[in-house]
């Protein structure tokens, strides 16, 4: 049946099958998080110029982990595991930060409350991308199976 | 903002989403049929964006019309986009590359409205 899904070996490249996905997924928030964050700090920045910032920084670092996604290869790949570990860190301990101290945090960023305002995605994704990342590990020299 | 068209995007979509998702998990690659409806999405947002523009025109502006335009651009390119990406993707995970863009154009047509409901002048 055409209409089956083929298998990729598992070497394929970062960008590729679930890859894709997480390509649109972390484009959409590269946007909505880089969007947000211009809007943030050129109207209205000295209300919260922490939660700007890091919405920012957010931005930047969904915009790298896309980038790493599409370029693939070894560069591409550490480039995604090192924006994939930042936005790990990013979203615990921003959201932990947003609940303990709210006056930092007057408005949301993405990783506001473990990103509740999206869903919970910003919270799931890092997850998701390491372990992907993690599976496209370069298989030891010399092993020759698949 | 037209609201009938509106919800009658927001209600296409997701039940295309619904459809998409399961012939991901159903482990189908997107059919013709379901790159056709992809497109017929990316085609009834493209007229809400359009109408919602043309509304701009009768002197009722969001206070936030940056913010509002920079919505009205994503939520045209956002189902082409996913589109692209689904036929580059010619596995289950092409179908879960179109559901993933029929879910988010619900929550862009909800936020287009919300930002237009703000108003001055």
């Amino acid at each position: 049946m055409a209409d089956r899904t083929r298998t990729r070996p598992r070497g394929a490249a970062l960008g590729t099958g679930l890859g894709r996905v997480l390509l649109l997924v972390y484009g959409t928030f590269a946007l909505s998080a880089s969007a947000r964050a211009l809007v943030q700090i050129s109207t209205h920045f000295a209300e919260a110029p922490l939660a700007y910032l890091l919405s920012a920084l957010a931005g930047v670092v969904y915009l790298a982990a896309t980038v790493g996604l599409a370029v693939g290869g070894a560069r591409g790949r550490l480039i995604a595991l090192v924006s994939c570990t930042i936005e790990l860190v990013g979203v615990l301990v921003v959201g932990t930060l947003s609940i303990a101290d709210r006056v930092a945090f007057p408005d949301d960023t993405v990783w506001s409350r473990f990103g509740s305002g999206y869903g919970y995605v910003p919270l799931v994704l890092p997850f998701v991308g390491l372990w992907w990342i993690w599976r496209h590990r370069p298989e030891p020299a010399g092993s020759d199976r698949s | 903002m037209n609201g009938p068209l509106s919800a009658a995007t927001i209600v296409a979509a997701l039940v295309l989403a619904a459809w998409f998702f399961l012939r991901s998990a159903l482990d189908r690659a997107p059919s013709r049929f379901d790159l056709l409806a992809m497109a017929a999405l990316s085609a009834l947002a493209a007229v809400l964006v359009v109408v919602a523009a043309i509304g701009l025109l009768d002197g009722t502006r969001p206070s936030d019309p940056a913010t509002f335009a920079g919505y009205l651009v994503t939520t045209i390119a956002f189902a082409p986009a996913a589109l692209w990406l689904a036929k580059l993707e010619p596995t289950r995970w092409g179908s879960l590359i179109l559901g993933v863009g029929a879910v988010v154009l619900p929550v862009l047509v909800l936020r287009l409205q919300q930002i237009a409901e703000v108003t001055h002048g």
